[in-house]
């Protein structure tokens, strides 16, 4: 690939200008008024917002909920990418399609759906309330919403690496005396570790911002079955004189959650290149 | 990069990698099949479903009779093409000063595009409030100048365009960086303006690429939720949007008209996947000629 060292072509200074004002105006003016307002707050008010025993529970749901279904995916959408690289059956390329679903479907619907699914009377819940398996307006409800949202990152990160894999090494394996099982673990899967990592690392940020579904699925109970995100909403119609800032203190905690899990992303995926190369 | 690893394996038809047992195979895919059909197929049939379960008649009064329901559809086709229009233009801009020219801070850049992706939507919706608000930082001056944005819908706009920022310049910057400049910068040397750059070159190289990208902006920006929950204040028939309506009606106990709009949104995701796999039926083929056609010489 050729490197422009020369700025020969035009449009450099108009475009980069135009970059960074929209990214200034539309990104980082808000997310400054929100950590402004934050640091606004004295170091007591700012404890005392965040650090509440409602908060706490709603960070634990949130993280607990988003890595277990995190955890999930990786195991998913490790089952389908190999399933849809390796194997052929009818109707693979409308089962392929059907992988992008959650990302196009609002997430509004999912959380409607599958709050219907599986209630008591519902096509699924009819046969799993019955044996103890609450999975509508419960933890579990939310994990599973996180699983159909988070999956889809899996098989999408895994794909490309699974096709990329070299038969040769596969074939060297059985040739010294491996059965398939000892290959899989011992070959394969070391080398699909960097892009399951990346998937679930996905995933697991996705979940940590859902809010969209989680509404519909999880009843929001305080301390039972209320994420972080509706703990700042329900902060934010509180409408006391002190709740928006309350709301911004918990906001803070996300933001900076995000940045990690950014930060985290980034260095994974450079990792991951590096592996390519 | 996969290139020189995929090129073995295409010299070499006869090789073919091993295979599984049979049983782990059926095994596997019987698997992958309940998987997809418990999480993805079952919920889309149930939609549906639950949509006409009252018959056609009123699944029709539940879109169309309710003035409120029409409104909030058609105030997210308003709301979403802004914001894709929006974020083309900036994915343009950045997918241009980033793979074309090198400058400070350009990683950087690349990270903060980023951003939005990971910052919780209703975290954005604060954020907004924080500046448009009456209490932020903004509001009391806008309010001076008699400016309304917080729940209005340049407010809707705003925060759909925050959330679905990173889609276009995201496809864009890979697209132009592996094509490269070089057929821009022969047009340049044969004296072509800036304009005629971009309309005759670029844009005809990262055309795919770029539908690619709004097609994806365009369905997060018509199915965004958290950020446009917060700064929409949810007034029907005003600043609800197709989701927030969906959300009202299942807390008022709608469930049919709740599914009769969740079955829109839901076609309408369903037509995006399927302008998505013809786009990427485009993408390879052109991929695939353009790998004949650069071969033709060396061989």
């Amino acid at each position: 690939m050729a490197r422009v060292t020369a700025r020969v072509l035009p449009g450099f200074r108009l475009s980069l200008s135009f970059t960074l004002v929209y990214l200034s105006v539309l990104v980082l003016l808000p997310l400054g008024a929100c950590i402004v307002t934050a640091a606004g707050l004295t170091w007591e008010q700012f404890r005392s917002a965040v650090w509440t025993e409602r908060a706490r529970a709603a960070y634990a749901l949130t993280f607990g909920a988003s890595l277990a279904a995190a955890l999930i995916s990786s195991v998913v959408g490790l089952l389908i990418a190999w399933v849809l690289v390796r194997y052929d059956f009818p109707a693979k390329r409308v089962f392929d399609s059907l992988v992008d679903l959650p990302f196009a479907l609002p997430t509004a619907v999912a959380g409607l759906v599958f709050s219907n699914l599986y209630v008591a009377n519902g096509w699924l819940g009819q046969f799993l309330v019955p044996v103890g398996i609450e999975a509508a307006y419960s933890r579990l409800a939310i994990v599973v919403v996180l699983v159909f949202i988070g999956f889809p990152f899996v098989v999408r990160t895994l794909q490309p690496v699974i096709e990329s894999l070299d038969a040769e090494v596969e074939e060297a394996a059985a040739l010294l005396g491996a059965n398939r099982w000892q290959t899989f673990r011992r070959v394969i899967f070391p080398s699909l570790m960097p892009a399951l990592l990346t998937g679930f690392t996905l995933a697991f940020a996705r979940g940590l911002g859902e809010y969209g579904s989680i509404v519909f699925v999880s009843g929001n109970m305080p301390f039972r079955t209320e994420i972080a995100a509706f703990l700042i909403v329900s902060r934010l119609e509180e409408g006391r004189p002190n709740s928006y800032k309350e709301a911004t203190a918990i906001a803070t905690v996300l933001l900076v959650a995000s940045f990690l899990m950014l930060v985290v992303i980034n260095r994974l995926e450079a990792r991951s290149r590096r592996w390519d190369e | 990069m996969s290139n020189a690893r995929m090129a073995p394996l295409a010299d070499k038809p006869g090789l073919r990698r091993a295979q599984d047992p049979l049983w782990v195979r059926v095994g596997l895919t019987t698997l992958a099949v309940l998987v997809m059909l418990v999480l993805v197929v079952i919920p889309v049939v149930n939609v549906f479903y639950e949509a006409l379960a009252e018959g056609l008649g009123t699944y029709w009064r539940n879109l169309t009779g309710d003035p409120d329901t029409r409104h909030a559809i058609g105030l997210t086709l308003t709301v979403a093409p802004l914001a894709v229009v929006c974020n083309v233009v900036f994915g343009l801009a950045a997918a241009w000063a980033i793979t074309r020219f090198r400058f400070p801070g350009r990683t950087l850049l690349v990270t903060l595009i980023d951003v939005p992706l990971s910052v919780s939507p209703v975290v954005a919706g604060l954020s907004l409030v924080l500046l448009f608000g009456l209490q932020g930082f903004l509001g009391p001056w806008l309010r001076a100048n008699g400016i309304e944005i917080l729940f209005t819908v340049p407010a809707l706009v705003i925060a759909t365009t925050f959330v679905t920022l990173p889609f276009v310049a995201r496809e864009l910057i890979p697209v132009m960086e592996s094509i490269g400049p070089d057929e821009e910068l022969a047009a340049l040397s044969l004296g072509a303006n800036g304009r005629q750059i971009f309309w005759r070159i670029t844009l005809p190289n990262i055309k795919w690429g770029l539908l690619y990208g709004v097609i994806l902006c365009n369905a997060r920006a018509m199915g965004e939720f958290g950020a446009v929950y917060v700064v929409s204040g949810r007034i029907a028939g005003e600043t609800n949007t197709m989701p927030l309506q969906v959300e009202l009606l299942f807390q008022d106990f709608n469930t049919p008209a709740a599914f009769a709009l969740a079955s829109v949104l839901t076609l309408l995701a369903a037509l995006t996947l399927l302008l998505k796999m013809w786009v990427e039926r485009r993408v390879r083929r052109q991929a695939a000629e353009h790998q004949a056609q650069s071969k033709v010489p060396i061989q």
